[in-house]
């Protein structure tokens, strides 16, 4: 075990010998992450057409291929004939948006009280921990709904719902990577060759703390997706006439018998997208986590 | 014995606190209850006396202690839509979300125990990876994608189930499925670890050893002892995912359940209504995170005696 104070690198080197990188599933879900991402920061350069536009008279128009294509609006309008294309393509850029704020929120927040639980014992890590525990107790989305009913559902209040939503599960990682690191044999002799307090959390904690929270991030945004989209599905998360993947998947739940196509072009956005970030998540756990890849 | 089943207590009790005060807090956070509550159409006469009436002038803390008071004795308004008391609306709607719970999780444990113990024991070939793709997609696809999907194929272009509704059993099959989604994903994860676990230790070995046909082996002595950490998650995971979905779902299908009334009650601002519904939903789901726990440490001694 002489390589402990590295454990990334050593990480890195064995699974490029074995042949353990990623698999064909795991490429095509980094691919669809940049383009996802891609179309996301770009959306008002790949459509001619504002999200917002409406055109009474090609409502409700087919995607391509089909009869009364309006030319143009290549996955078809929706029902004030407003581009379904572009409504998806800046929803998908709001929702990454969202969830990313909401990730950062939660890591932040998350990160800070774990540390604390961590690095303080007595009441301090009892009150934290008691907080986890409830936060794992409650079902999130019922807290969601109370907040954004009461406080009105703006950006800003959405975004702090969000960060709310996965805080406890940095702080669980956090708590327990401290505690482990704390006990490990190269801090007691970091101290007793005179490091201080700051430069061990800096040179040895940070380092440690570093891949496990690559990993939860990611898994939390896949998280974060699906509790913003379903929010807005529901009328209390994004407000029209802003798009949201979810809300048009919820508003265009009236049309569906005679214009599908308007809630499965965001339908199906939403499930590339939870399903590229959670093959990324779960492929970057099994690289990080040594145990589970030795089995 | 008494000690851990006091500390679980005092935990449930606990959160139950803070749920009761976040519900206060949230009210209050968004200004003047009255306004929130009752909105425009108010003359400031009518107002004031309002005011006076919830004593809303005096302090916070003040009106914390009363609203504490309120929930203890079980006073929790009236519905502002018919104004029923809420306990009683949100009493009727507890059998239909009660219904569609148990159509859940059974059909979850009819699919996710065999499943998973198929990932299990065949982890290293297809069948092992094909399960756990499985167990993928349920966690990846939100279950109202799930739900519109279903609609879209089985009722407007099939024609085969009705849409909206609790009248018959065909009713059941949609929002079941819908809701079942992440669930089976859950647990027929928990279940090939928890298989997975027990596979390893000596007295599987030692089964075979004595010359077990394999089936038994597994079925008996490795998914017998597997059984208490899957019956664990099923009450202390199921309930809160399922009490998540049921908003979602129910809303979708129009079941006349809890998770409906809480969608419609937030779109409406039924604040009484809302308040109550959540503070009853965490109460249910505490009280059976709560048995859960009791239950497991009754079919294990070495919890409570390390816990205690």
């Amino acid at each position: 075990m002489a390589s402990l104070a590295d454990p990334i690198l050593r990480l890195r080197r064995r699974t490029s010998r074995k042949g353990q990188g990623a698999d064909i599933i795991q490429k095509i879900a980094m691919v669809l992450a940049v383009l996802l991402v891609g179309a996301a920061l770009f959306a008002p350069l790949l459509t001619p057409f504002d999200p917002l536009q409406q055109s009474l008279l090609s409502r409700l128009r087919p995607p391509m291929g089909f009869d009364r294509y309006a030319p143009g609006h290549f996955a078809g309008t929706d029902e004030l004939g407003r581009d379904v294309l572009a409504r998806s393509l800046h929803g998908l850029r709001l929702t990454l948006a969202l969830a990313f704020a909401g990730a950062v929120i939660g890591l932040v927040i998350g990160g800070l009280l774990g540390l604390i639980a961590g690095l303080r014992r007595g009441w301090a890590e009892d009150v934290i921990m008691a907080l986890v525990d409830m936060q794992i107790a409650i079902p999130f989305t019922l807290v969601a709904l109370l907040v954004l009913a009461l406080m009105g559902s703006s950006l800003t209040v959405l975004i702090f719902v969000l960060g709310i939503a996965g805080w406890e599960q940095y702080a669980r990682i956090v708590r327990g990577e401290v505690r482990r690191i704390a006990a490990q044999p190269y801090l007691e002799a970091a101290k007793t060759a005179g490091a201080g307090p700051v430069y061990t959390a800096w040179r040895h904690v940070l380092p440690n703390l570093v891949s496990p929270l690559v990993v939860q991030f990611t898994l939390a945004l896949s998280n974060i997706v699906i509790l913003e989209s379903t929010l807005s599905f529901l009328g209390l998360g994004v407000q029209p006439p802003q798009p949201s993947l979810g809300s048009m998947v919820g508003l265009g739940r009236d049309y569906m018998p005679t214009a599908p196509w308007i809630v499965l072009t965001p339908a199906a956005l939403i499930v590339l997208l939870t399903f590229t970030v959670q093959i990324l998540g779960d492929w970057l756990r099994d690289r990080a986590d040594v145990r589970l890849r030795e089995r | 014995m008494i000690p851990y089943l006091l500390r679980l207590v005092v935990k449930a009790a606990v959160t139950l606190f803070a749920i009761v005060t976040v519900t206060f807090v949230a009210t209050r956070l968004s200004g003047n209850p009255i306004d929130t509550f009752l909105g425009e159409g108010l003359t400031e006469e009518g107002r004031q006396a309002l005011i006076n009436y919830f004593e809303l002038d005096r302090s916070l803390w003040h009106q914390y202690l009363a609203y504490l008071r309120g929930v203890l004795s079980g006073e929790f308004g009236l519905s502002f839509v018919d104004r029923r008391p809420v306990t009683t609306v949100v009493a009727e709607r507890l059998w239909p979300s009660g219904q569609l719970l148990l159509a859940s999780v059974a059909l979850t444990v009819a699919v996710s125990l065999p499943l998973g113990v198929l990932a299990a024991v065949y982890r290293r070939s297809w069948i092992g990876s094909a399960v756990m793709v499985v167990a993928f997609t349920g966690y990846a696809v939100p279950s109202f994608v799930l739900a519109i999907v279903m609609v879209l194929t089985f009722s407007y272009w099939l024609n085969w189930l009705p849409v909206v509704g609790n009248g018959t059993w065909a009713h059941f099959i949609m929002p079941t499925i819908a809701m079942s989604g992440v669930l089976v994903a859950a647990l027929t994860r928990f279940t090939r670890n928890a298989m997975l676990d027990v596979l390893g230790q000596d007295f599987i070995r030692t089964a075979r050893a004595k010359g077990l046909r394999e089936t038994r082996v597994v079925l008996k002595h490795g998914l017998g002892n597997a059984s208490i950490t899957v019956i664990s998650v099923i009450g202390l995971q199921i309930a809160g995912l399922a009490a998540a979905g049921s908003v979602v779902v129910e809303s979708i299908f129009s079941w006349p359940g809890v998770g409906q009334m809480l969608v419609n009650a937030a779109i409406l601002r039924d604040y009484p209504v809302l308040q109550f519904g959540v503070i009853a939903v965490a109460v249910a789901v505490v009280a059976i995170n709560m048995l859960t726990d009791i239950a497991y440490a009754l079919a294990d001694p070495r919890i409570r005696l390390a816990r205690a």
